[in-house]
């Protein structure tokens, strides 16, 4: 939770611009899944993108790893536009950028061994050239998730939702990545199996210096592993700012009725908890909205005329401090 | 509840913590490991019906890999003189296989008759050309299994890439490969054959062009639907954020998860396609004479059905049991696939 | 109070080509009238397994090898399917957690609510239709009216939940079962459920069994709680004092590895390891392997209920007297501490004075 000042003066590793993705574009069924977003992740971090079901999250994360081609907009990755990358540059991608996916059941391949699993994007990118090597690699990773060797023969279904989820987090790190993103990576786990991958997650981040993309609808959880979060509704961004800041200082009201809907563990709390709906209709006033910077940091999506509203609100919130 | 304490017993050591515990211990499967196979075998062996279909078609396909080199007599070979014999074992002990005949209310030795010579016997008699009908059938029993093979051929040559390619591309592509299958399910298969016979002369050569034609459509369906599934599978994105190229992606990825799908099918085509043969031969536009196969034989037997019933019943038994038992094992092997269409 | 249902040394397996697994292993609890009990556990602790043998909703390879459950004076496992199927939703009836698959995509929605009242209640069927439009409003359909005709699909998830619950209360249940009701849905949509439920148990005066491997939902619904692990129970009492004065190290475990508002900490508490194979559960505690707070007798023998008030019970050898103190983790203890602050300042009652001081558990 390291919050720069500055993130200016960071490295920008994915910055996303104008990012549209309608499915069926043209269409009668025409989905607008993302409605022009724009956001960077700076290298390092652990950027969270948090929405309900249907709000965009998961697909912003499939298409910024080209598992789907951007209606309009531009991706870049470490200063490059991803959808110009060459043929041959790909496979150099591919292994830089990798997925961690949310369904522990359906994320392996249910007739292949762990360690062809694990070892796939070895295969792949020829990154081991004896079997010797390649066993002594997966035994690595497994050793890395906290995995027995013995595992490595085993079959998928013999292990539990948090044993899985481990195997594929070594999947994904077995060709060494710089940017992973976590597309709900806990959300089918026990609580107590949470814990344990969020770990794992932060511990491979300092080790081997990862950047995040940390997609996921359980805001406690984001929180916790965050250092700047993204808010999603509707295929648009609604606010973004540091993980304390959208926390403890939300401005949009769709953020606050989020927040206050979130249950936690503390009886006291939830009997007194007053939930805040959140009205749909101000988004579809016909006025144009983006993001704007309310304080320095703290973006909200919002009208030029609206901004004055949002910053006397962030002011209410420093003197309350 | 609170009371049974008193059974255990308490000492000094009890209440000592233990030191901390190796998690490794914790994370070990102690059950054997069985593959996905090994599991479906497993089921499959507890369906009786499927077991013993498999065994008797083990027992069929062997007998018919020994007809091509080796039959009791030559199926082809014409004794006109010892026609429509009856059949008969060894002395003719066995009621059944006697040898003799009912002629005009007398029972008659029609080997006798013929002056066949001793020693010389045909299990399943003969018929009206005096060819021994146990060679004839099994003959016709090997044919019809080379059909089958062939359907399966076509089955994972043409049905099985048709429906990934399908599947897999999605979009337009998919739409024009399902508009072709479409066109070509629409004609029946009879009228396909019938044209057939303005190309070739009939035999096997027309059949299995028919079958190429359009025997594989549903295989390739399923394979789609199947495919269409498999795809959004998150292992299958995995494999795609990893760079697999397609190619890979469909041997590593797709085949194996759709093999029982394919071997499920497979075992319901080879029945259909048998049936086809044997219909087609039945009305006289497969395999022509002199050749043996299952429709033929019941064709020519049917003709004689009132005095000679043998010369029907045995072929029909034997063309029953083998689509009887290539669908009991497809449908043991179908549960033993998929536990959840079992109930 | 009165106990409306109660389960007795409920035990259940399951035959499985390996053998047969414990999943459920000596279960005792009991529901007040009009309270929600909250039973909480992880995939594969038999909290969902406990439920539907209430309802007769086994698999068919499950076998019930001992036990009662006793619902008005009668034994539910030894009920015939004809009499179960008359209490399954009319006295007792379920809420499932997929609210896509527990209708009927080919049946107006009207429809679907009336149907348990003409199964089991003796109305007609223009009566059924207008009971189920006043159930359909009481759950926060709008303009039930016009929509009585609608279709599944025609409604958001959080609605469709909705109409589950109105199913399910169409015949006023005195016990209402809900198996994580709100796992699939969102969470700005789970609050309006649960608030839903509440609202409801005020209004048709039913006792709840709720389902959840979420906390943070229990502590907001629950009166008592029931916290299992490896088919056992193994801490119940009411919400304030598993939450505040949690005596399980698994309790602790999964308190401890949620993070609140003001986690700062690098690292959350994981509860290292996986649970234990049922299919040979160990003698001891089954929790022991993962218990830093793990004794030798642990090992040797499953803890019994050790009493920590009149309505909360714990099942762990560290209760014992001849036990060493033993500090629980430091969230723990400040959860303790700000419960006695709560307590002093008025703001939550002592549990003890709770119940209205009725001894139950007494057994």
């Amino acid at each position: 939770m390291q919050n720069n000042p500055q993130p200016n003066e960071r490295k920008k590793l994915i910055e996303v611009k104008h990012l549209k993705q309608y499915f069926n574009a043209g269409r009668r069924n025409e989905v607008k899944a993302i409605d022009d977003i724009s956001f960077d992740i700076y290298e390092g971090e652990t950027f969270g993108l948090v929405g309900e079901s249907g709000s965009g999250k998961s697909t912003t994360g499939r298409s910024i790893i080209r598992l789907y081609n951007p209606t309009s907009g531009e991706i870049k990755f470490n200063g490059t536009d991803i959808s110009k990358i060459k043929h041959k540059d790909m496979l150099q991608f591919r292994r830089e950028m990798q997925m961690i996916f949310q369904d522990p059941y359906a994320s392996l391949n249910p007739r292949m061994k762990v360690k062809d699993i694990i070892a796939e994007g070895l295969d792949i990118h020829h990154l081991v050239k004896t079997d010797e090597e390649r066993d002594a690699r997966v035994n690595e990773l497994l050793d890395l998730v906290g995995l027995s060797h013995d595992h490595a023969t085993r079959y998928p279904h013999e292990f539990s939702g948090g044993q899985r989820q481990r195997i594929g987090i070594a999947r994904a790190l077995a060709v060494e990545p710089r940017f992973i993103i976590a597309d709900e990576p806990i959300s089918a786990l026990d609580v107590s199996i949470q814990a344990q991958v969020v770990n794992l997650l932060r511990d491979i981040q300092k080790e081997q210096n990862l950047t995040y993309l940390f997609i996921a609808h359980d805001l406690s959880m984001v929180k916790y592993i965050s250092d700047r979060i993204a808010v999603m509704h509707n295929g648009r961004l609604m606010e973004l700012s540091t993980a304390n800041e959208v926390y403890n200082h939300p401005l949009h009201p769709y953020t606050k009725s989020l927040l206050s809907a979130v249950p936690l563990p503390d009886p006291f709390y939830e009997r007194n908890r007053h939930r805040k709906n959140y009205d749909n209709s101000i988004e579809n006033d016909g006025q144009i909205r983006s993001l704007q910077e309310i304080v320095p940091g703290h973006f909200v999506l919002a009208t030029e005329e609206e901004v004055a509203g949002y910053q006397a609100a962030a002011e209410e919130y420093n003197l309350g401090d | 509840m609170a009371d049974n304490t008193s059974d255990i017993k308490l000492n000094a050591d009890s209440f000592k913590p233990v030191a901390a515990n190796n998690v490794d211990e914790q994370e070990k499967i102690s059950a054997p490991s069985l593959t996905f196979f090994q599991d479906a075998i497993r089921r499959l062996r507890k369906n009786k019906a499927a077991v013993f279909s498999f065994w008797l078609l083990a027992i069929i396909i062997f007998i018919s890999i020994v007809s091509i080199w080796w039959t009791p007599s030559d199926p082809n070979a014409q004794h006109v003189a010892y026609a429509n014999l009856p059949p008969k074992i060894a002395n003719g002990n066995i009621p059944g296989f006697t040898g003799k005949a009912n002629v005009g209310g007398n029972i008659v030795d029609k080997y006798a008759a013929a002056k066949v010579p001793k020693g010389t016997y045909y299990v399943l008699g003969t018929d009206y050309l005096g060819r021994d009908l146990f060679s004839r059938l099994m003959k016709g029993v090997a044919l019809s299994l080379l059909i089958g093979l062939l359907a399966t051929l076509f089955d994972l040559v043409i049905g099985v890439p048709y429906g990934i390619i399908s599947g897999w591309k999605g979009g337009k592509t998919d739409t024009i490969m399902q508009r072709i299958i479409e066109i070509i399910s629409s004609i029946p298969n009879l009228v396909v054959v019938i044209l057939m016979l303005l190309l070739f002369t009939p035999g096997l050569g027309s059949i299995v062009v028919a079958m190429g034609i359009t025997g594989w459509i549903t295989m390739a369906r399923l394979v789609r639907a199947e495919t269409l599934t498999l795809k959004t599978q998150e292992y299958i994105l995995a494999a795609q954020t990893l760079g697999e190229s397609p190619f890979r992606i469909a041997l590593k990825h797709l085949i194996p998860n759709l093999s029982s799908t394919i071997i499920i099918q497979t075992m319901f085509s080879i029945p259909t396609a048998i049936f086809f043969e044997a219909f087609l031969s039945f009305i006289g536009i497969g395999i022509p004479a002199p050749n043996a196969s299952l429709g033929t034989l019941l064709s020519d037997g049917q003709k004689t059905f009132r005095f000679l019933p043998y010369q029907m019943w045995y072929p029909a038994a034997v063309i029953s049991i083998i689509m009887i038992a290539f669908n009991l094992l497809a449908d043991g092997l179908r549960d033993a696939f998929d536990p959840k269409t079992q109930e | 109070m009165e106990k409306i249902l109660e389960v007795n040394d409920l035990q259940i397996d399951f035959d499985t080509f390996a053998g047969s697994v414990k999943a459920i292993r000596n279960v005792n609890f009991h529901l007040n009238k009009g309270e929600t009990l909250a039973i909480v556990g992880e995939s594969g602790s038999g909290k969902s397994v406990t439920v539907r043998s209430i309802m007769g909703l086994l698999a068919n390879n499950a076998k019930v090898a001992s036990g009662s459950i006793d619902f008005k004076g009668r034994d539910i496992l030894k009920l015939s399917n004809r009499e179960i199927e008359k209490i399954r939703g009319n006295d007792i009836s379920m809420i499932f957690q997929d609210p896509m698959t527990s209708l009927d995509p080919t049946m107006p929605i009207g429809k679907q609510v009336a149907e348990p009242l003409l199964i089991h209640g003796n109305v007609s069927k223009k009566k059924a239709m207008a009971r189920a439009e006043e159930v359909l409003e009481l759950v926060g359909i709008t303009n039930a009216k016009n929509r009585m005709k609608d279709y599944p699909h025609q409604f958001s998830g959080g609605q469709r939940q909705r109409i589950v619950i109105a199913i399910a209360i169409v015949n006023y249940p005195e016990i209402l079962i809900a198996d994580e009701p709100t796992t699939a849905l969102d969470v700005t949509i789970q609050a309006q459920i649960i608030d839903l439920m509440k609202e409801l148990q005020n209004k048709i005066e039913t006792s709840i069994i709720f389902i959840t491997h979420d906390l943070g939902v229990v502590a907001g619904i629950a009166d008592r709680v029931a916290v299992m692990y490896a088919g056992k129970i193994i801490e119940y009492g009411s919400v304030d004092e598993i939450f505040y004065n949690p005596q399980h190290p698994y309790t602790w475990g999964l308190l401890n590895s949620m993070p609140t508002l003001d986690t700062d900490s690098d690292r959350l508490y994981a509860i290292p390891g996986t649970p234990p194979n049922l299919l040979n559960p160990p003698r001891g505690d089954a929790f022991a392997p993962r218990n830093p707070y793990a004794m030798q007798i642990d090992y040797q023998a499953m803890p019994p209920f050790f009493k920590v008030s009149d309505t909360h019970y714990a099942a762990t050898w560290l209760l014992h007297p001849d036990a060493p103190k033993t500090e629980p983790p430091v969230a723990i203890r400040k959860r303790q501490e700000e419960f006695r602050r709560l307590v002093a300042e008025g703001k939550i009652t002592q549990p003890e004075n709770d119940e209205g001081g009725v001894k139950d558990d007494a057994e």
